[in-house]
């Protein structure tokens, strides 16, 4: 008998709930980060300063204890009744957007400082000369480190399945719970994961490439 | 404002209100440096001031700190009788009156030609694509760039590019411009096509304020000279009164160096 075809609606449950979570957070993460580089590189002290700390505390806080204050604060005191999917979305996207953020940062920092002046002075506003003329350029260096930060991202959601979100990795519990060998259950799991992975890679491949001729 | 900054090149001596950019007392350090000492400097419509000096002397900094690239330490700075407000939408509605061509183009590189005139337009201005458009092709007609409107920046030569962040300046409608060094990036070969671009915007009445080493051009084309050593305007003059007879020590020694060869 084979482990994934007797147990495959829970094995697809699993995958789709690790593609769904890893997609929301994405998004989550990408916003978020891109946001908060903007107030780092910020003329304005009180933004930067908040974007620092931002980073500061999600970065340098265990996931585990991201998940648990998102599950069991957050609701307590600001959204009661919010399900777990989108708690655990919440606390992934959070914590990646710190990582998000350093490397949109650090890609700000390869364009040259002459694009922003050049940019202010025929009369952009700040955030229009970010949008407008920094970003842009700056996504180029940003993509190959991105593309590791959601490949972490998605090994990162399995910490979801303790909390009670439907993803791959709970799938291993439910069958080693069943009995089933364990060898055969982590592979398949692995191959779930690289199968998204590899899409990740190959998605940020194809951005590279694109970037590349646009220049 | 002190007496020795009123203008002497323009002709009328004409009253504030044609002042278009006044520097008054305006302090500068970079660390220990006293990079900008007490300058007080004024700047009519329709002047063309060249800014010349040895090199550290402060000149590029003065140029950068009239909109604000550069802040200042004291001092106050006026454009058209307004004083350069603070960092935010005010000042880059400011900025947008204000040209500037930089020593290295600085063209937005993500962008072609065409859209690097048409950016501020549409971004700032508020302009329409077609109006914009239509505006930046005669505009890079007019500094012989036309041909390469649908090129990027990097596939252009130095000269060419400076011409085209000559036209993107132009295309805001600017009251003044200010040139940071525009040729000294350049190939000698090059250096022509620019000045001439420059001297055509002069003779049309532009306002310009221009840092260089050109002597050629501050000779030709400026109502004023300026000459700046160690942080300090040194000494103003028209261009024939200060190339062939420098009043102050400063200026012969430095003019002594460069005309020499």
């Amino acid at each position: 008998m084979n482990v994934l075809l007797d147990n495959f609606p829970e094995f697809r449950d699993g995958f789709i709930g690790t593609v769904s979570i890893t997609a929301v957070s994405s998004v989550i993460a990408l916003v978020l980060g891109v946001l908060v580089a903007g107030l780092r590189v910020s003329p304005v002290p009180p933004l930067r300063i908040f974007g620092t700390a931002w980073v500061t505390l999600l970065r340098n806080t265990p996931l585990t204890l991201l998940f648990l204050v998102s599950f069991f604060v957050v609701p307590e005191i600001f959204f009661p009744g919010m399900s777990p999917f989108l708690l655990g979305s919440l606390a992934l996207g959070f914590y990646t957007s710190s990582f998000v953020c350093e490397a949109v940062r650090s890609g700000i920092n390869t364009v040259p400082l002459g694009q922003a002046e050049a940019a202010r002075s025929i009369g952009m506003t700040f955030s229009q000369t970010l949008r407008i003329v920094v970003l842009p350029q700056a996504t180029r260096t940003v993509i190959p480190p991105l593309s590791s930060i959601f490949i972490a991202l998605t090994k990162n959601s399995a910490i979801a399945g303790a909390f009670s979100v439907t993803e791959l990795f709970g799938w291993q519990k439910l069958m080693s719970d069943r009995g089933y060998a364990i060898a055969p259950v982590f592979i398949w799991v692995a191959l779930g994961y690289l199968v998204v992975t590899f899409a990740i890679s190959g998605l940020f491949w194809l951005v590279e490439r694109r970037m590349e001729v646009a220049r | 404002m002190s007496g020795v900054s009123v203008t002497k090149g323009a002709e009328d001596a004409a009253p504030a209100a044609n002042d278009l950019v006044v520097l008054s007392n305006v302090n500068k350090h970079f660390g220990a440096l006293h990079v900008l000492q007490d300058i007080d400097l004024t700047i009519a419509r329709g002047e063309v001031v060249v800014v010349i000096g040895p090199s550290g002397s402060g000149k590029s900094t003065l140029c950068r700190t009239i909109n604000r690239l550069e802040t200042i330490d004291s001092g106050a700075i006026s454009i058209d009788g307004k004083p350069l407000p603070q960092e935010g939408r005010e000042l880059a509605r400011l900025r947008a009156d204000v040209g500037m061509v930089f020593q290295s183009f600085n063209l937005f590189a993500h962008k072609t030609v065409l859209e690097n005139v048409m950016l501020g337009q549409i971004k700032v201005r508020r302009t329409d694509k077609k109006t914009a458009e239509d505006k930046a092709r005669s505009l890079l007609d007019r500094v012989g760039v036309a041909t390469q409107a649908d090129k990027y920046p990097a596939q252009l030569s130095g000269g060419q590019q400076q011409r085209v962040a000559i036209a993107r300046a132009l295309a805001m409608d600017p009251k003044v411009i200010l040139f940071d060094e525009p040729t000294s990036a350049l190939d000698p070969e090059m250096i022509n096509e620019v000045l001439e671009v420059m001297q055509q915007l002069a003779r049309d009445g532009m306002t310009m304020v221009v840092v260089t080493h050109e002597m050629g051009f501050a000779r030709s084309a400026a109502n004023r000279v300026v000459f700046m050593a160690d942080g300090k305007i040194v000494e103003e003059a028209t261009p024939d009164q200060f190339f062939s007879n420098p009043r102050s020590d400063r200026a012969k020694d430095f003019l002594s160096k460069i005309l020499h060869h």
